[in-house]
């Protein structure tokens, strides 16, 4: 049975989405729009905008101001948008690829610039829609089918990432801890400045086969047995770490807001 | 429908781009029509650069300078550079510190430009409008009311005093020789 | 008042201020010579019109942001030169399919890559045409004095808002650079166009439904309760994506006819002694003042000279130069390239009158002397 959240928030005849079975993109979509929900924003203000890739496809099965770009661009058009009218909500969903290598160079200037964007990272460590290639979040040794022999590539932490770049906000969730992603999001959302929330995502279609991971079920229950709350592991001796990821909130500072200092230049030079 | 071409060459730094955007606005006032152009190398300060300008009656179309009519260089680098081409009728403006060498021209004058602007007005920055004083009072290209209306709407505001005695100075170098 | 007297201006600064008479509130750019006037002036002069600058981590972001801003509601414009162009290109395509209004400026310099960043270069004008990626319509715009930079900058943010689509406004160093005189004109006076907003209710409105035949679909900005979907991949109607063959001809037969249908609207140019004249120059941008000088001086000799000066570069004046080809004997095209445009006319011209090019692509302008030389050597 439909939830009424879907109702509400999908564009009903736009479904069935393209995701393959097992795929974790459902559960962060679901997470967005019920970020969205409880924090009762106005659909009609409220923009989301993606690049190009498996996640980027979710805006189009969303009832907002959506917008499908180019790939990597996502961040870089949403900067405009929300130059342009800062009244808007702009929330961009973007993927490892997307966000990590061909935008890269967006992301950490969005991040630098503090822009009131909310970005969430559909982080599945893969190029799904491509076929399986390996991407700047696929583990170190892990093979892609452009990594036949293993990756020797070093991973990117998106989260780090961002934060050294300026970002206000920075957190991750995974589609097995789905009531924290949400919550996460929500928290984004409500940061004035950039945030970004990694949601790790499973691929059970090609990186999962490809690495011999199981299928959907043991994906889950392999983020469930490797993810560690950031409160929680500030108990933990160090080698309990080992091998494990953090989720929860990992950075929040609030700074001050681009739009929001360009707006104070226009009113001093009025006021002048 | 005559035309006078004009190029004010020296070093990069020394504020010709300025002084070439001064006298074709000085020559707008006048109501005359004026072209300024400008090739820049990528050395922001130093090296050989001019500004040119051309004045005319009429419509200009071909924007460059081919022939100038009136001829500044400000550094012997610039002046060789740039003086080849000066008209058989044109004047050489030059700073006293340039040998001018056997071209055939009407007028040749070497002046202390340089000189006048570091210790007379005191602000060696200012060559560039005393060379225009100096230019305007040899050639008249333009009024004299125009030029100092030029000079004080393009210069920073605080300067007005001290680029209006820097003008004043290039006219009276002339007359002293 | 004081806006129409005579006053001296570049290029750059009369294509900014065009661009602000016209309505634009967003500039998004990134530092390149020769442009970077048009950037350092939208950054002082936006603010205190209401509008937004901001400087984009590339030339790529800088085309995504003034998309985004255009359909937040804003006339948008950005800025660049060669190298940047080549990085414009993808979301110029993208544009180009969504059907977003915005105004591209290129003031070409010598290439190719890095080429000659100081030095003037009409070699462009394919790029304007067919540079981004699959079929797609395209306007490009070139003025030929400080004057019309402000002009055609207008006229370039007319066509964008009227046809919605990227339009392309070609300059060269020597016309972004030079200072002359211009008499601007009272912005009461400038005829501005708007894009159409939404005409029925949400529930009813289609982000893309137009007439087939070269329609334009009205656009209400994001926030103004449409909530539409836009996408680089081919969509119906709907905005949402298709892979319908019938569907896909019928959208780019559309994008296609937008201009093929207005083609009196958007070719716009000069003609001078067109009449009588045997020899006929060809000549847009800056070299279009080298080609005027040149064709007084044979004037004065005698010879029969007229000037073809084309304002509106893409869509080609196709019958135009058809027309001229069968009156004149010779067509020279001198242009700061080696031959781009010179291709075209030769297309038109089919052999009914000789097409000869004056080419340089060394950073040099070619002066009416040029000219002159190859007209009496043609004689």
């Amino acid at each position: 049975m439909t939830s009424n959240l879907v109702k509400s928030y999908f564009r009903m005849d736009k479904l069935p989405h393209i995701w393959c079975p097992g795929c974790g993109h459902g559960i962060v979509t679901r997470a967005v729009i019920k970020a969205i929900d409880e924090l009762e924003l106005d659909k009609d203000k409220v923009c989301i905008v993606s690049g190009i890739g498996c996640s980027s496809r979710a805006p189009g099965y969303l009832d907002f101001n959506t917008l499908h770009t180019t790939h990597g661009r996502a961040l870089a058009f949403a900067t405009g948008i929300k130059h342009a009218n800062p009244d808007l909500e702009v929330i961009v969903i973007t993927g490892d690829g997307d966000c990590s290598a061909i935008g890269g160079n967006h992301l950490i200037h969005a991040a630098r610039r503090n822009i009131g964007i909310t970005a969430v990272a559909f982080n599945n460590n893969i190029y799904g829609m491509t076929g399986g290639q390996y991407s700047p979040t696929t583990p170190t040794g892990d093979k892609g089918t452009t990594a036949p022999y293993g990756n020797i590539d070093k991973g990117f932490d998106i989260c780090k990432l961002a934060q050294a770049a300026g970002a206000s906000y920075t957190a991750r969730g995974t589609v097995y801890h789905a009531q924290l992603l949400t919550r996460l999001i929500k928290n984004g959302i409500l940061n004035k400045g950039f945030s970004i929330i990694d949601a790790v995502s499973v691929c059970p279609t090609y990186y999962g086969r490809k690495n011999k991971k199981g299928d959907a079920v043991k994906m889950m229950e392999w983020l469930k047995d490797h993810a560690v709350n950031v409160a929680a592991a500030a108990k933990l001796p160090e080698e309990k770490l080992a091998g494990k990821f953090l989720i929860g909130e990992l950075y929040h500072n609030p700074q001050p807001e681009y739009t929001e200092e360009y707006k104070k230049i226009t009113e001093s030079l009025r006021r002048g | 429908m005559s035309s006078t071409e004009i190029r004010l060459s020296g070093s990069g730094g020394q504020g010709l781009l300025l002084a070439g955007i001064i006298l074709a606005e000085a020559a707008i006032l006048d109501g005359k029509n004026a072209v300024q152009t400008q090739s820049y190398g990528p050395e922001a300060r130093g090296g050989a650069s001019k500004s040119e300008v051309i004045i005319s009656e009429g419509d200009i179309y071909y924007p460059k300078v081919r022939k100038p009519n009136v001829f500044l260089a400000l550094t012997q680098e610039a002046y060789n550079k740039y003086v080849g081409s000066t008209c058989e009728e044109g004047v050489i403006i030059a700073d006293e510190s340039v040998e001018i060498t056997d071209v055939k021209c009407a007028k040749k004058y070497s002046l202390p430009i340089l000189d006048t602007a570091k210790n007379v007005v005191g602000r060696a920055m200012v060559a560039n409008i005393v060379a225009l004083g100096t230019i305007n009072e040899i050639t008249g290209l333009v009024s004299p009311e125009a030029l100092e209306k030029a000079v004080l709407n393009r210069v920073p505001k605080g300067t007005e005093e001290l680029n209006r005695k820097a003008l004043e100075t290039g006219r009276e170098i002339c007359n002293i020789k | 008042m004081t806006n129409r007297q005579a006053k001296l201006m570049q290029g750059n600064e009369a294509c900014l201020e065009g661009a602000i008479a016209a309505g634009m509130r967003f500039f998004a750019g990134y530092p390149i010579t020769p442009s970077t006037e048009i950037a350092e002036g939208a950054s002082e002069r936006l603010p205190l019109v209401g509008g937004k600058f901001i400087q984009m981590e590339d030339e790529i972001g800088s085309m995504a942001a003034v998309i985004g801003a255009s359909l937040a509601g804003l006339k948008a414009m950005t800025a660049t030169s060669g190298p940047g162009m080549s990085l414009k290109l993808e979301n110029l395509g993208y544009a180009s399919l969504t059907e977003i209004p915005c105004v591209i400026v290129n003031v070409q310099r010598g290439g190719p890559s890095t080429g000659l960043p100081t030095s003037p270069a009409q070699a462009d004008i394919m790029q304007a045409r067919w540079g981004a990626h699959g079929d797609h319509p395209a306007i490009a715009l070139y003025p030929n004095s400080v004057s019309e930079a402000y002009s055609v900058t207008v006229t370039a943010f007319n066509l964008a808002e009227k046809y919605r689509m990227p339009v392309i406004l070609l300059m060269d160093e020597v016309i972004g650079h030079m200072r002359e005189r211009v008499v601007l004109p009272d912005e009461n006076e400038l005829q501005i166009i708007d894009r159409t907003k939404a005409s029925v209710p949400p529930e009813e409105y289609l982000p893309y439904k137009a007439d087939p035949d070269g329609g334009v679909p009205e656009m209400p900005a994001f926030g103004e309760g449409y909530r539409y979907h836009v996408t680089g991949l081919i969509h119906s109607e709907n905005g949402f994506p298709t892979t319908d063959a019938e569907k896909t001809a019928i959208l780019l037969n559309r994008l296609m006819k937008k201009i093929d249908n207005n083609l009196d609207d958007i070719i716009k140019y000069q003609e001078d002694s067109l009449d009588d004249a045997e020899i006929v120059l060809i000549a847009y941008g800056s070299t279009a003042r080298s080609a005027k000088s040149a064709m007084d001086m044979a004037r004065e000799q005698g010879i029969a000279v007229g000037l073809f000066r084309p304002i509106t570069i893409w869509p080609f004046a196709e019958d135009k130069v058809k027309e001229i080809a069968g009156k004149a004997k010779k067509i020279i095209v001198p242009e700061m390239n080696l031959g781009q445009y010179r291709y075209e006319i030769e297309r038109a011209a089919a052999g009914k009158c000789e097409v000869i090019g004056i080419n340089r692509a060394d950073g040099e302008i070619i002066t009416p002397e040029d000219i002159f030389e190859k007209i009496k050597g043609v004689l």
